[in-house]
Order: structure tokens, then sequence, then C-alpha cells
């Protein structure tokens, strides 16, 4: 069989599952008793098993199916999850990535045996009682059938899987006895959707199609808009009111392809009333249809947790709540098409602009037009961010390995720390995310590093024994930010700047000029590191510089606050989306730019007599902060417009928390615009980021302030 | 250089090849037609600060940004005279990229037969400046045209001719 064309969606399962492993194994080290995390690993060994077999990746199955061996045993209560099991597990987790990582590569997963992995977890299983050395063997077997035919015999059936373990709220019961004394069959139908399905909504909903046009579904299992979400598994279960046999129920929706199988018959009201009333009186009432009698038992038994939701009415008792976590409803898309379907969507706001200085232009100011052409822009701005949406992810899928990196960092260094991280769920635009992570991991091990002290000084310091450290990711406004910090040593400026010295970055002359802030800031020069030795973890020489210029090749910047002895702060601040922005178009000269709109912090107007001169160098005292001034038009080799008496209008640029106050000529007004490269050739001016069209099919270039300071 | 190999290999076979005539201060060059994306009319280019001066600036060519240079400025001539004239030649370089030049005047398309271009050494001493743009001379109907070297316009380079000229 070509699996080949499975092989991306394999390896983004495989990588979910992995992250799913990581992160629960992490949790059971902290709550060993956690069954929902056991189920869950023990699921998704499962799933990779059986992935990494259809795809003939046989090693990798091996060692997953090992791995699902021990956690059988440990569902089935027969090993106590402990520390040294979970190093094993990790362990094998990094193997599995191993065979991933060989797979992503060169299509093979290589051929590391793990052997010692293997016999590890064999190990944990037989350091048990003699009596599991033949039960692990049934155990993923019998989950396997579990889900595709349901007729295991387990106590707690779940009720999507059978239909005869359906409960049925008042209402139902009371539809469906009167149904049957109108002599109507009620038939239980469960409806079994081959694994392989891609689509099993879809194949739900042909299902309810078909049955409605024989017949009445009074009750699904689990409620229609779960079917609707792919919430379930690969079955689900209906009762249904309907003039025809179950047979022709059946073949109903056995025509429904993709349905593996369909169980079908006679939905026994009084076996369900027993087992749903139990130890609650009889139900005398329930055959006269009295509905105010009935409330009363059902609220009493297992079922009540689920009462509130009508339809679905409970699985049974003991049993957790439908145990799979909630399966989004996602589409898979190559990202790619979405840079094709943002590129048309930039074409379309240039011609949108276009439209609207075209009509200014010919004049044609009759209310209609105006009103459509309002319409058709708050139609693109919506198409905009919609497709900008979807092509935001959010960064938690970059922040779920720092946890374990932390964990193992524990052990090489030898310190004790604890990862504290925020706002997983910040969304950013998904290159973004992509290139993020090698910085905010190189910040993290800094912290972990160079950051946090060794327990010895943190007791002298007085500090908690457990350094933390933090990540917290916040949208700001146009801008998404990361702070990643320690309570640890902080930097010592002063060494900075001996380091720089010694390294020639900068003489001693200038270092004694430097602020305290600007010598920290020598951090990210090319070259740098201060670990006094150079470790495994950080410090090679490459560093900070490249998380800086990582960083500002993302149009981001990263900035750090930091007190000797108390600790670091990096901040990176990045911008939401790439492509298209808000920026303030002004003119100079006779020349229009755009000014990002998240650079400004203002907008001021300046008399020439406001202006002092420190250092030869113009600036003006704005609400306190002494702003150098810029020129544009001297940046940018033009001639202002203006004459030197007039008042000046100056837009401030902020960066980090520096201000610099640019002079323009005249203000334009804020417009949405696509940010084009400017290619070869002309890309080599630093002060240009790129440039956009206008409506008028005028060019317009993109300052970068930042590069101005 | 590939542009000379090129010609070369075709050269043997006798193959004929387009060219657009252009007129570049007195002097008629050819442009391989294959080379040429489009021909526009002079339209207002966009400046871009700080960067070499033959970079005349940037256009709008079907919402792409297509920096423009003054081959007149990289051969070491007078600054470019706009008449109604003047074209923007868009050139396609071999790595994809969109490039203007500025001519002074298109004149026609002339088919030439490879046999009937003399290709030009560099070190031509007669040629002055102008001799590192042209690859080669065409003849045709008792006229002579110089084949321009695409390679070199575009290259990021400016005349050396020019710079020793101008000190």
């Amino acid at each position: 069989m070509d699996v080949s064309q499975y092989l991306s969606v394999f390896l983004d399962e495989a990588k979910e599952h992995l992250q799913s492993l990581n992160d629960n194994i992490m949790v059971l080290e902290q709550d060993p008793e956690n069954e929902d995390c056991i189920n869950e690993i023990f699921r998704s060994a499962h799933s990779m098993k059986g992935m990494a077999g259809t795809m003939g990746y046989t090693r990798m199955q091996n060692l997953t199916h090992d791995m699902e061996d021990v956690f059988s045993d440990v569902r089935a209560g027969k090993i106590k999850i402990k520390s040294e099991m979970i190093d094993v597990l990790l362990q094998c987790l990094d193997a599995i990535q191993g065979y991933v990582d060989n797979i992503t590569e060169n299509q093979d997963e290589g051929t590391e045996e793990h052997q010692n992995i293997i016999k590890a977890l064999a190990d944990i299983r037989s350091g048990n009682s003699g009596a599991t050395a033949a039960a692990p063997e049934a155990a993923p077997e019998a989950s396997e059938p579990a889900e595709s035919t349901s007729q295991t015999a387990e106590p707690g059936t779940d009720p999507a899987s059978d239909y005869r373990a359906i409960k049925l709220d008042s209402s139902a019961r009371t539809t469906l006895e009167e149904a049957k004394a109108q002599g109507k069959n009620v038939l239980g139908v469960t409806v079994h959707i081959q694994e392989s399905c891609i689509l099993k909504a879809a194949r739900g909903f042909l299902v309810f199609k078909g049955i409605e046009e024989v017949g009445e579904i009074v009750v699904s299992e689990p409620n229609t808009q779960d079917i609707e979400d792919e919430k379930f598994d690969f079955s689900f279960s209906l009762v249904i009111i309907t003039d025809e046999s179950k047979e022709k129920i059946a073949e109903i929706v056995k025509a429904v392809s993709e349905v593996a199988g369909c169980e079908c018959g006679e939905f026994d009201l009084e076996a369900e009333k027993a087992a749903s009333e139990e130890s609650a009186e009889p139900a005398s009432a329930a055959a006269t249809t009295a509905p105010a009698a009935v409330p009363t038992p059902e609220a009493a038994p297992s079922p009540a947790p689920a009462a509130g939701k009508a339809p679905a009415a409970g699985p049974a008792g003991g049993k957790k709540p439908l145990g799979k976590p909630v399966v989004n409803r996602t589409v898979r898309v190559d990202i790619e098409k979405l840079d094709v379907l943002m590129n048309l969507v930039s074409e379309l706001i240039i011609a949108k602009n276009s439209l609207i200085s075209a009509a200014n232009t010919s004049g044609v100011s009759n209310g209609n037009v105006n009103e459509q052409i309002e319409y058709l822009e708050s139609v693109t701005t919506n198409l905009h961010e919609s497709v900008m949406k979807v092509r935001m992810v959010p960064i938690e899928s970059v922040l779920q390995k720092f946890p374990r990196m932390i964990r193992d960092l524990n052990k090489t260094l030898g310190k004790k720390m604890e990862l504290t991280m925020t706002g997983e769920d910040t969304e950013m635009d998904r290159t973004v995310v992509d290139e993020i992570g090698d910085p905010l991991m190189h910040l993290i091990r800094n912290s972990a590093d160079h950051g946090i002290e060794s327990a010895d000084i943190r007791a002298q310091r007085g500090k908690p024994e457990v350094g933390q450290i933090f990540l917290h990711a916040f949208q700001d406004g146009n801008s998404v930010v990361i702070e990643v910090g320690d309570d640890g040593n902080g930097i010592d400026a002063e060494a900075v700047k001996n380091k720089a010295i010694e390294k020639g970055i900068v003489t001693p002359e200038q270092a004694a000029l430097l602020t305290e802030k600007q010598c920290v800031e020598l951090l990210f020069h090319p070259g740098f590191s201060t670990a006094k030795q150079v470790s495994e973890i950080s410090g090679r020489g490459v560093g900070l510089d490249v998380v800086k210029s990582k960083v500002e090749s993302l149009s981001g910047e990263v900035s750090v606050n930091t007190k000797l002895g108390s600790g670091s702060t990096w901040i990176i601040r990045l911008p939401l989306t790439l492509a298209i922005i808000q920026a303030l178009m002004v003119i100079v000269g006779e020349e229009k730019y755009a000014i990002p709109l998240d650079s400004i912090q203002s907008i001021e107007d300046v008399s020439p007599s406001d202006l002092k001169l420190v250092e030869n160098k113009e600036v003006i005292n704005l609400r306190g902060s002494v702003t150098p001034i810029v020129r544009l038009n001297e940046v940018l080799d033009t001639e202002s417009s203006k004459s030197p008496d007039d008042d000046m209008v100056v837009v401030i640029a902020r960066k980090g928390d520096q201000q610099i106050g640019l002079v323009i000529d005249e203000l334009m007004g804020q417009q949405e615009i696509v940010i084009k490269p400017l290619g070869k050739y002309t890309n080599k001016c630093k002060l240009i980021s790129g440039a956009t069209i206008l409506g008028d099919g005028e060019i317009a270039l993109i300052l970068d302030t930042n590069s101005i300071f | 250089m590939n542009e000379i190999k090129e010609i070369k290999e075709k050269a043997d076979k006798g193959e004929l090849i387009q060219y657009i005539v252009i007129k570049i201060d007195d002097e008629q060059y050819g442009i391989n037609i294959k080379f040429i994306d489009n021909i526009v009319r002079m339209q207002q280019i966009t400046r871009v600060p700080k960067v070499d001066a033959f970079l005349k600036g940037v256009i709008n060519i079907r919402g792409e940004i297509v920096p423009v240079m003054s081959v007149r400025m990289k051969m070491g001539l007078s600054e470019d005279v706009i008449t109604g004239a003047s074209r923007i030649i868009i050139l396609k370089t071999e790595a994809g990229d969109l490039v203007g030049i500025i001519v002074d005047q298109v004149n026609q398309v002339l088919t030439l037969n490879e046999k009937d271009i003399e290709k030009v050494r560099y070190d031509d001493k007669k040629g002055q400046g102008k001799v590192s743009y042209v690859s080669g001379v065409g003849h045709y109907d008792g006229g002579l045209v110089s084949i321009l070297d695409l390679d070199a316009v575009v290259s990021e380079k400016e005349s050396k001719e020019k710079a020793s000229n101008a000190s």
C-alpha cells in the first residue's frame, strides 16, 4: 500500500500525540493517581501504535506497544506510577520523537531498536506481581474491538457504542411510550463508523437524514450537536420512532458510505426504565404517562450529572463522562494555500483603496456610491481579519516543550527550578510562531543557566529554594508581548561592561559613558557570551545576538529589564501580523511615507521655539521627558516644504521605552496598507522596511522607525 | 557571460533571435526579446533614499514593486532627459526578479540571425566606458546595433570606467 500520501497527516498526528504524552506524563509525575491522564496516555500510545503499524514503522510500533502495555497495567491498577518510571517513559518519548524526526527527514524510521528502553519498560511491568504476565497482552487487544464493535463485556457500556445503554429522560420516555401505544416501532440503532473515516460528522449527518425520512429521532447519544462537532469516537446510538421494520432501518444506515456496521433492534423501554431507576421506587406511574411523577426518580440515580442536557442522558454509572477530550472540527491546510489567499486579500484591499480614491477624484460623491464603498470597506476589513485569524495559531505549540526542558535542566544543572507559563493561548501568525521557538528556548535556557543561582547562594540571599522562571505571553494592541524572566541573579552591568571592553566591543572610554541600561544592551552584541565557561546549556558564543536578529527579522524587538540580585526579564514584542498593517501616512517634502501605527506613540504640534539643544542635538521636552528630534527630510535626503518658522508636526515614535520625535511636513491620515517587499537592489536602505501601493497606484515607502533610533 | 555562451551556441546553428532596438543617448542597442517582460511608458518613479545614484527608485507593475535603474547613469552618460518617447523596459532576470531600465526611445523589433552578430571583446579599448555593457554588434540592412549585455546592465556594480573618468 502506498502510504506516502498519509505521511504528513501521520507526522502531524504523531507530533500531537507525542506532545499530549509529554504533557500527561509531566502531570502524572505530580499526580500519579490521575486517572484521566493515565487513560489519555494509554489512548495516545494506542493510537500511535496503530498509526505506526499502518505506516509500516515497526520499530516505532514495538516501542509504543510496550509503552501501551505498561499503561494498560497501570490502568488496571497493577502498577503504581513511580518517579523512576517517569524517567523511563520520558526516554521512551524521546526515542519515539527520534523515530518521528527520522521519518520527517527521510521517511524512514531508522534502525535504532532502543532495546534498553524496551527492556526498562518490560522491567517496570515484571517488577509487579507475577499475575500481570499474561494480562497486558489481552488488554490492548480488548480495547481495539471496544472501539469497532462495542461488544465488550464491561459493565458500564458507553451508550454511544450501544443503544441498549441509553438512558432516557422523562419527556423522551413519554414520547416513546405514546408512540408505542400508537403501534409504531420504537427502535434502538447503534451506528459504527469506519475508523478511517475523515468526516465523521458528515456521515453522522447522512445517517440522521436517512432515518428522518422514515421516522423520528427521539434520542441520540451523544447528542446531535456533539455529533455535528465530531465529538464522538466512532459510534453513536439513536432511539427512533418509525413505521418501518428494523431491517429496513439497518439497510438505510448501511447505505451511507464509510459506515462499518449498524445494530438495530427493538428498544426495550421497560428494561431501560428498570436500569435507569435502579434503586428508585418502581415506576408504577410511568405506564400511564404521568410526567410529574417521573422526574423525581430520574434526578436521584447516577445519570443525574447529565440531567441538564436533555438528550445526553449521561453515560452509565461510575464511568467518567465521555473520556475523549473535545475533538476540534479542523481542516489541515497547507500554509502555502493560506499565503495565496492572503495575497489575494492584499490585492483586494489595494483594489478597494483604488476604488475609494477613484471615487474621490472623479467627484462621484453620490450617497449610494459612498454607502457601497463603505460596505465594501467593512467587508474587506473583515475578510482580512478572518484570513489573518486562520493563519493565527496559539503560541502553545512552541511553549509545550518548555516544561519538559526545565525538568531536564533541573537534573543537568543540579538546580531547582520551576517554570510557570501564562497566556499559552495567545495567538500569532503561523510563520511567527514557527520562528519564535528557538529564541524563546534560548532565553529560557539562559535564565536557567545564568539567571537562577545555585541553591547555596539562593539560601544566602534569602530566596526560596526553588528558582522561578516565568513566561508570560499576551496581546497588547497590535502586537504580542512575550516576557521571559527569572527571580535569579539579574545582570551585572559592570561585568558586562568589563567583558565588552575585554572583547574589544567597546573601548574603555566609550564604556565609561555608557548608562547601566546601555551596558546591558551590549549583551545583544554579536559574539558576546558572559558565561564564564562554555556550558552545554548556553554560552556557545552565539546567543542573545541571534535572539535579537531573529526577533528583528520578524519585525519585532527585544529588550531586557534587570535588577542585580533579584532577576531579569526579557521582553519580546512582535507584530500580530506581517502582511497588512495599519499605518499613518505622512508627507515629507514631495514624497509620501507610511509609518506603522504600532510604533507611533503620539503626534504633537511643536513650535520651533520649544526646540532645545542638548549636545548640539535638537530635543524637545515632551511632558517631562527629553525627546530627541529627527528631521525626516534630512534623513531621507529631501527638501522640506515647510519654512523653519512654521510649527512642526512631530510624530513621536517609540522603540522599547525610548522615544524619538520625527519631524514631518504633513499628515495624510491612517490607512490599512499591504506590505510589499522592496526587492533586490533597493532593499539596502535600512530606513525603508518595504513599500506599499496606494489607492491611486502610487507607491509609498514604509519607514522603519527602529532604524532611526 | 551566460548570454554570450548561449549566443555562441545558437550562432553555430544560425538561429534567429528577435531583438527590441532601443536608443540610449545617440546609440542603438538591441535587447534580446526573451529577457523583456514588458515595456511601459514613463511613469512616476518613487525615489528610494540612500541607494546607489543609478537606482532611480521603484514603480508599480501590476501590484509588484519593481526597481528602476538608469542605464545612462550606469554607463556614465548624462542624466536622463525624460521625453514623450522615454520608456521603461521591464527586464526579467534569470533569478526571476523584475528590473526596469529607462531608455530614451524604443525603435523597432529586429530579427537577427546569430551569424550576423559579431562578438565584441571586453577589453576593446575603443569602446571606452560603454563596452562593458555590450556583448556583441549586430549587422542589419547596412546598419549596426550593439547588443546589450544584460547581466552587466542589471548587475549592482557601476561602470568602473565611469568611476575612473570622474576622478
